[in-house]
């Protein structure tokens, strides 16, 4: 089974401060860690598992700069057998629907079973881009998915829906699966993987030669426009306890115990 | 004139909550410019639905076909695609759920949409749209505009808004079906319902919640004791549960529960919408967080803004020397 796995590196900004850039539209990210984004991770897992229960190859698909190279030479040291960067400025990565024609240009063409991706970016959040690919490539698609199982012509995939409920599907094959976070438990890299990931081939591409029109999915061609960011006031009314740790525990405690809530 | 168009969700047989939320963002929208709120529902033996949404809309527009009784991306691209082409609306909302998230995307490459998801607001400024949405997970917000030709698109998030009342008395009218032959690429067999755990926690009175925060399965003990001084049982974000420190039956959230404990005890949370929406129901709500700006403190009561390894241990001393 060949399967093409697509990953996005994002910044970890679950306890960072996030402030707008001078130009309105962008944050300053200097302060940020990146990594591969959480549900992407879970996405190549999978590929490996399918991968040692099927035989196949795995090739890693990325749109981004140089810097994604650490992640993707991760995602070789787990078992990818090779890996295809479009790096390019032109493209517009505010808009999901443009980032899937480019990583469709990419993977058009060529023999595949199985397109696996992460069903959100940690960043974004837009939760589209999987999806909107299926399209490009005119394949079925199952986002959201927490179980896999492929078969012959077919696959068979568990969506996990609201409430912990999962609806069962079945696709013929190629199709497109987006990854839901928990579905396995993704490996460390082996060391020995990590020295071998040093010789995969990792292919650097720029829009023109997938055969796009740099135009077509740079910011000019994008049907939606970001006009501005801005830090959301939040309304709170929380009561913020201050003082040392050990002060603030007994204030809460005190509260707790006589506002009658415990 | 902005028309609105809104997709119905509903599943097992019941309409979901995220339909009447968007009528009533749709209703404010084309209130401000003197549109119409068109609800749009696809399903099998959903008359009931129908009148239900003319409550809060000014036209029904519904397929009733065994083919749709249960939800199918491909099914439902196919279908909608026609409609919206034959009634071309300003606005077409679908839910941001795990449903929506399927469809939205396909449908607008197919058409070549304008497309915005996880919309959180739509305001209307010169009689243009101007969606909003968030970017690092709640961080920051970000106000869009849509280019080109309608219909526009945008999957809009759970729980945002209050459901109004049901003030309309819309027209309810069933339409033939588009899709005249079943598609098979994509075939629906079964639901399969969530594990059941020793412990229900949505009867739960008082709830310690556990997050990101806890890192290693091995400081789950510090959660245990603060849990055991409190009497009360332990959920956890659905970071805990990928991570396997509590079991599925413990996730609170959309993809989990939903609690409404009297207590709720947040620790090292940040408060992903997914989570919020899962307990802003409870009564008071405490959290326990290092990150000043996490959006968990804007749904608690009490905060305290600090180490919860250095914090949860003295908090457990102290409830346990107040209650003897």
């Amino acid at each position: 089974m060949n399967i093409f796995v697509c990953v996005k590196r994002v910044p970890d900004t679950s306890e960072a401060i996030v402030k707008v850039d001078d130009s309105g539209r962008g944050v300053d990210s200097s302060k940020f860690s990146f990594d591969i984004n959480e549900s992407d991770n879970y996405a190549v897992e999978e590929a490996m598992l399918i991968k040692e229960a099927k035989g196949g190859n795995v090739q890693v698909v990325c749109a981004g700069t140089q810097d994604a190279d650490v992640m993707i030479r991760m995602a070789l040291a787990k078992g990818g057998d090779s890996a295809i960067r479009i790096d390019d400025p032109r493209i517009n990565v505010i808009d999901p629907l443009q980032v899937a024609k480019v990583l469709a240009a990419a993977i058009k063409g060529k023999e595949f079973d199985l397109v696996l991706t992460g069903c959100m970016a940690n960043d974004d959040g837009n939760m589209a881009v999987g999806v909107a690919l299926a399209e490009e490539l005119g394949v079925p698609h199952a986002a959201m998915v927490k179980k896999v199982e492929a078969g012959d012509g077919k696959v068979k995939v568990y969506r996990e829906l609201e409430g912990g409920i999962s609806e069962v599907v079945e696709m013929d094959l190629p199709a497109v699966i987006t990854i839901q976070t928990g579905i396995n438990e993704p490996r460390y890299a082996p060391i020995k993987g990590i020295r071998l990931a040093q010789k995969k081939e990792l292919t650097v591409l720029k829009l023109e030669d997938l055969g796009l029109a740099p135009e077509d999915v740079s910011e000019s061609a994008s049907l939606i426009t970001l006009e501005n960011l801005y830090i959301p006031e939040v309304e709170s009314k929380a009561e913020i306890i201050q003082g040392e740790p050990e002060v603030k525990a007994a204030i809460l405690a005190e509260k707790l115990v006589k506002g009658g809530l415990l | 004139m902005v028309n609105v168009y809104v997709l119905a969700e509903h599943r097992q047989g019941e309409l979901r909550e995220i339909t009447l939320e968007m009528l009533t963002k749709a209703a404010a929208v084309a209130g401000q410019t003197g549109g119409e709120v068109v609800a749009v529902l696809l399903g099998s033996g959903v008359d009931s639905f129908a009148e239900k949404m003319g409550g809060y809309c000014d036209r029904v527009l519904y397929v009733d076909d065994p083919l749709f009784a249960d939800y199918n991306s491909e099914k439902y691209q196919k279908v909608l695609a026609a409609l919206l082409q034959e009634y071309k609306p300003e606005l077409f909302m679908i839910g941001h759920t795990t449903q929506g998230v399927d469809l939205a995307p396909a449908l607008a490459v197919e058409l070549k949409l304008p497309f915005i998801s996880d919309v959180i607001d739509i305001n209307v400024a010169d009689g243009k749209l101007k969606p909003v949405r968030q970017f690092y997970q709640g961080k920051v917000n970000a106000n869009f505009s849509f280019k080109g030709e309608p219909p526009y698109l945008v999957t809009f998030r759970e729980a945002s808004l209050e459901i109004g009342e049901p003030a309309k008395n819309g027209s309810v009218e069933k339409i033939a079906s588009p899709l005249l032959e079943d598609i098979a690429y994509r075939r629906f067999i079964e639901y399969v319902e969530a594990e059941v755990g020793d412990v229900d926690i949505t009867q739960s009175e008082i709830l310690v919640a556990v997050g990101r925060g806890i890192k290693e399965d091995k400081n789950m003990p510090l959660i245990q004791e603060l849990a055991a001084a409190m009497k009360a049982d332990i959920c956890g974000s659905r970071a805990a549960i990928d991570a396997g420190w509590l079991g599925h039956d413990r996730q609170v959230g959309t993809s989990g529960k939903t609690v409404k404990p009297k207590l709720y005890v947040a620790i090292g949370i940040s408060g992903a919408f997914q989570h919020l929406a899962g307990m802003k129901g409870a009564k008071a709500i405490v959290a326990i967080n290092k990150d000043p700006d996490a959006p968990i403190f804007s749904v608690a009561d009490f905060g305290i803004v600090d180490d919860l390894f250095k914090v949860v241990p003295k908090l457990t001393e102290k409830l346990k020397e107040l209650k003897g």
